[in-house]
């Protein structure tokens, strides 16, 4: 349980950073919080040369107010984005799932950019990055881009980062509109990872109608997914027409999940398929409640 | 590759200086150079919760740190709780008082855990208690003692304002 030798870099900047990542290629590895690289690092599931740690790049840590919505830095600590108030306020769903992930200790650490880049189909940063069609901004030595969330998560642990390129910033809008949110997660003792879990955003018009839907799964397929069927079947109707329970079953045909140990293949399909019914039902009772406070 | 690198880093108050590769772990850092086998290593992959220290102030596992990372940080383990050697910690009075341990093996990650929970959540019903012990592993007490400690321990601490 110890991992291989390696040699250890501690840069300051991201321009140092992605220097680094020019030099060594798919050789070396950024470093975040740790909570998922050094356990594959001590079980050697994987070796790399080179570490490029990433907690001494202060650019890389904090919530920034971004056009009526945030930008969060990739190092920014789950443990922060739970408390952040501006992230709470304007991206209810991050606020939501982050309790969820692991422990408080693993959340002192991990970062939201680690857990997005390390794309765990069963983590919850990348279902509700989809489900909110959030935008990574990425660095290299040749400069910046974005890429969607609708194509950043290619397969398992793969994603549209190339290993020259560094994560460096995630962006989520605000919904300017009446809405609801609610995520929630089915595992088999606090903390473990999900047989199934849902991120659901619900917004209407002024009359109460349905006009935008997000649904986000994790752990029901090889990447996290959109619950297309669920989204399609709530839009243009009124909040209080919507039968969640019915409607969630639809989410079982946008699934793709595998058989494990833990669940079987018709299990997480099942239990997921209610769990997104549940949820939905959660994020549309929030919307009535903004709606009979407003 | 397997170059030294010196360490240093401030362990329960005191400066504690090393060497080690860049693989070396915080928690193996802590046991063999600094000397503090409180903490206990269980899983070495981050599930078990034993090998839990406070790196300035936060609760976290020192096996998915590497000792490197740590340096200039300050460090508290197990032995670090108590004021002095003739004082316990409140919760590891309350662990004592309320059965909170069988083997011990588990004990100092579960202490640290609930001393940085309380000072986080000072009132917390069981419920939170439940969920803020659910990052360490205890195979032999059922949870029952250790959920009794962290009440004993919360009322303690609230009372005499450390919190």
């Amino acid at each position: 349980m110890k991992p291989a030798p390696f040699e250890y870099h501690a840069p300051e900047t991201v321009a140092d950073v992605v220097g680094l990542l020019a030099e060594h290629g798919d050789d070396a590895k950024p470093l975040a919080g740790g909570q998922s690289l050094v356990p594959l690092l001590a079980m050697r599931l994987t070796r790399f040369e080179h570490i490029v740690d990433l907690n001494r790049v202060d650019e890389l840590f904090g919530v920034s107010l971004d056009n009526g919505g945030i930008s969060i830095g990739a190092m920014t600590r789950q443990a922060a984005v739970e408390t952040d108030t501006a992230v709470a306020d304007r991206v209810p769903l991050l606020h939501l799932a982050t309790p969820h992930i692991g422990h408080f200790q693993i959340r002192n650490r991990g970062t939201i950019g680690g857990s997005i880049a390390h794309a765990d189909p069963a983590s919850e940063y990348p279902a509700v990055m989809l489900a909110l069609d959030g935008v990574a901004e990425i660095a290299s030595a040749s400069g910046f881009r974005e890429a969607p969330a609708a194509e950043f998560f290619e397969s398992t642990f793969m994603t549209a980062v190339a290993p020259d390129e560094l994560l460096v910033a995630l962006r989520f809008s605000a919904w300017d509109q009446p809405a609801g949110f609610a995520f929630d997660e089915i595992a088999r003792r606090s903390g473990d990872f999900a047989l199934a879990g849902a991120a659901v955003g619900i917004g209407t018009d002024a009359a109460g109608r349905i006009n935008r839907a997000a649904v986000g799964m994790l752990g029901v397929g090889p990447t996290p997914l959109r619950a297309s069927s669920v989204e399609a079947a709530l839009m243009g109707l009124a909040t209080s027409d919507a039968d969640p329970a019915e409607i969630g079953r639809l989410a079982a045909e946008d699934m793709d999940p595998i058989g494990d140990v833990h669940a079987s293949v018709e299990y997480r399909r099942r239990a997921g398929s209610t769990l997104v019914g549940r949820v939905l039902a959660n994020a549309l009772a929030q919307v009535n409640t903004e709606a009979g406070n407003g | 590759m397997a170059d030294q690198i010196p360490l240093s880093m401030t362990v329960n108050g005191q400066t504690r200086r090393g060497l080690g590769e860049a693989r070396l772990t915080l928690a193996d850092f802590l046991r063999e150079q600094a000397h503090c086998t409180g903490v206990h290593l269980g899983c070495e992959h981050g599930v078990c919760g034993s090998c839990t220290v406070l790196m300035d102030g936060e609760a976290v596992r020192s096996c998915l740190l590497f000792a490197v990372q740590a340096d200039g940080a300050g460090i508290t383990t197990v032995e670090g709780l108590a004021p002095d050697d003739e004082t316990l910690h409140p919760v590891q009075e309350a662990f004592r008082d309320c059965h909170g341990l069988q083997c011990g093996f588990c004990t100092p990650g579960f202490v640290v855990s609930v001393a940085a929970f309380l000072e986080a959540n000072p009132d917390p019903s069981d419920e939170e208690i439940r969920h803020g012990i659910s990052g360490n592993l205890c195979r032999c007490t059922g949870y029952q003692g250790i959920v009794a400690a962290t009440r004993q321990a919360a009322a303690v601490m609230k009372g005499s304002g450390q919190s």
